[in-house]
């Protein structure tokens, strides 16, 4: 089935709560209201029609300009060989989302992940915790208004650049070839005298 | 000077240790320094005697921001950091990005560019299959076939640098097209080196694959049901050993692959039952010989050249800008599976948002759930038929 088939078939079981297929220039995706997810995806996954038994990604999309996380699920039917993409927004400052983890197992490294570099919870996880980043980390690096601590456990997180050095021995060089040519002038000045 | 501080980690209220429940088992770390874990990763398992309750995997390690650092890059400057998502395949990385951003551009890549793609890609799926089996087979214990493996893949590594110049992070391709064309006389070598090697995966059969010592150790051992490895969204030849007939190559075509004949491997249970570890190390093996024939119609099939650039590369504006809010989904075989990449694009010279979604990463995910009632050193097989990178899982 193709997209438009399918959000037709959602639309048919669950009537004004599906939204229009957004008109994406690459693929299209329907928007979902966060209540609605997993009722929806249960659906897509058990309905032999849909027959969505794997959900391929899960990201989530800082828009700071619209002051939204966006949720991406991207799932895929290995026996009916179709993929479909819903999207859902959260507030920025308190994104929060139920799992499905108890749909799909593989939400449950995904939305920690998901978790762990935007912070989007992920409500009903059985084990939300940071998965890349220290358990003590402070901040979510993939927002885009993130900024790192200076330091970690007194381990410093940044460190000189090693073109500093570079540039100040090319400044030193210039420096003495500088006071050379005065000198040199000075020199010659005084021959002439 | 400031004394330094020892940092001191409060283990009572690690959340970790919290979830393993406080009884008479044994607690131990595997890793991060591991020999036999591939990677820098940490394993909790929480043992009773030599039998598990269960391995916790702990990953991060190796967690260098790809993503992030994908935002702040150009398009063609974040090429040479997705070698670095897998090193041991890294054209595949290169292969994904690639692909994405053409499709946000909307360009088609010239034929023998093409052609020049899917023989890296298919070379470097030989050799990173070559390192699987052959650490797989050295953390069983059995030693000997790793050199072996090794040998083959110098040959390989050789025909990679003569083609790109680099043995391991490979930068070979670009978008809308690659970097350089075959060298002269490349066919040639190619086909000499097939030959060699063909007979080199019936040899590399005899001397491990269908050792018996070898089979009693791997068949049965932690199988994956078709229906758990599609809801733990194994990928590649981890999904295939289950007996799920699927193949990016073949289902969801890209590059040539429609016009290249080839077979998908499939676990058959040949030593046990179907998705067992053996069935996974035989997968890759069997990978290697169809990569072969892949490659030999490649040879014959690959365009003549003419030797202008604009056989390789697609004409491109000097500064990529796709329009803001695009986005493309690309999807390729990799050899550790389904490699997908998410790109939006921000309307200005890099993207919005990258997101890299690789095998190793889901894979590992289904390691907890396996390794409940397993040997410890059945972990360690575990860990080594599912082909796990340690760079892949973290980025």
């Amino acid at each position: 089935m193709n997209p438009t088939d399918i959000r037709a078939r959602l639309a048919a079981q669950f009537g004004e709560r599906i939204g229009e297929l957004a008109p994406a220039k690459m693929d299209p995706f329907l928007v979902v209201q966060p209540a609605d997810l997993v009722e929806f995806c249960r659906y897509l996954k058990d309905d032999p029609e849909m027959a969505f038994d794997c959900l391929m990604n899960l990201s989530a999309v800082d828009w700071p300009k619209k002051n939204q996380i966006e949720v991406v699920y991207h799932l895929w039917s290995y026996s009916k060989r179709h993929a479909f993409i819903l999207k859902t927004s959260l507030p920025r400052d308190n994104p929060e989302i139920a799992s499905l983890d108890s749909v799909w197992r593989a939400a449950d490294w995904l939305e920690r992940e998901q978790y762990d570099l935007l912070g989007v919870v992920f409500t009903g996880h059985p084990d939300l915790r940071r998965i890349m980043l220290p358990d003590d980390w402070i901040g979510h690096p993939l927002r885009k208004d993130y900024k790192e601590q200076p330091q970690w456990h007194n381990i410093s997180t940044t460190r000189e650049s090693p073109l500093d050095g570079y540039i100040r021995i090319d400044e030193v060089k210039k420096k003495a070839a500088d006071a050379a040519a005065a000198a040199a002038l000075a020199a010659k000045k005084e021959v002439l005298q | 000077m400031k004394p330094l501080e020892i940092p001191t980690m409060d283990m009572e209220n690690k959340e970790v240790l919290r979830r393993v429940e406080i009884t008479g088992d044994m607690l131990l770390n595997m890793g991060p320094q591991h020999p036999s874990t591939h990677g820098v990763i940490n394993f909790l398992v929480q043992t009773d005697g030599e039998v598990m309750k269960r391995a916790i995997p702990e990953v991060g390690y190796l967690h260098r921001s790809l993503e992030k650092i994908g935002e702040r890059c150009t398009y063609n400057g974040y090429m040479p950091y997705t070698d670095r998502v897998d090193y041991i395949a890294a054209m595949f990385a290169n292969q994904g990005w690639a692909m994405a951003v053409e499709r946000l551009l909307e360009v088609t890549v010239p034929k023998r560019a093409e052609y020049c793609r899917v023989i890296a890609c298919e070379l470097n799926r030989i050799s990173s299959h070559l390192i699987s089996a052959g650490t797989m087979a050295m953390d069983v214990g059995a030693v000997t076939p790793f050199p072996y493996a090794l040998r083959e893949r110098e040959f390989i590594n050789d025909l990679l640098e003569e083609l790109c110049g680099a043995r391991l992070t490979y930068n070979y391709l670009r978008i809308g097209g690659v970097a350089f064309d075959l060298p002269s006389g490349y066919e040639d070598k190619l086909a000499t080196f097939l030959d060699h090697f063909e007979k080199i995966i019936d040899e590399f059969n005899r001397l491990i694959t269908y050792n018996e010592i070898f089979i009693k150790r791997l068949g049965n051992l932690a199988p994956i049901p078709a229906k758990m490895a599609i809801d733990y969204c194994l990928v590649g030849p981890n999904l295939r050993a289950s007996g799920v007939n699927f193949d990016v190559r073949r289902d969801l075509p890209y590059s040539v692959y429609p016009e290249l004949q080839f077979e998908v491997v499939l676990g058959r249970g040949e030593q046990g039952v179907t998705g067992d570890s053996w069935d996974r190390f035989w997968c890759r093996v069997e990978e290697m010989r169809q990569s072969c024939r892949i490659l030999r119609q490649c040879l014959a099939q690959i365009p003549k050249s003419a030797g202008t650039t604009a056989e390789i590369m697609a004409k491109l504006p000097r500064k990529l800008k796709p329009a803001e809010g695009l986005e493309a989904y690309s999807r390729i075989e990799s050899a550790r599976g389904d490699m997908q990449y998410y790109v939006i694009a921000s309307g200005g010279e890099n993207a919005h948002r990258v997101k890299i979604r690789t095998g190793s990463f889901t894979a590992m995910g289904i390691i907890d759930t396996l390794s409940r009632g397993l040997m410890i050193a059945d972990l360690v097989a575990l860990i080594a038929s599912l082909d796990v990178v340690a760079p892949e899982i973290d980025r």
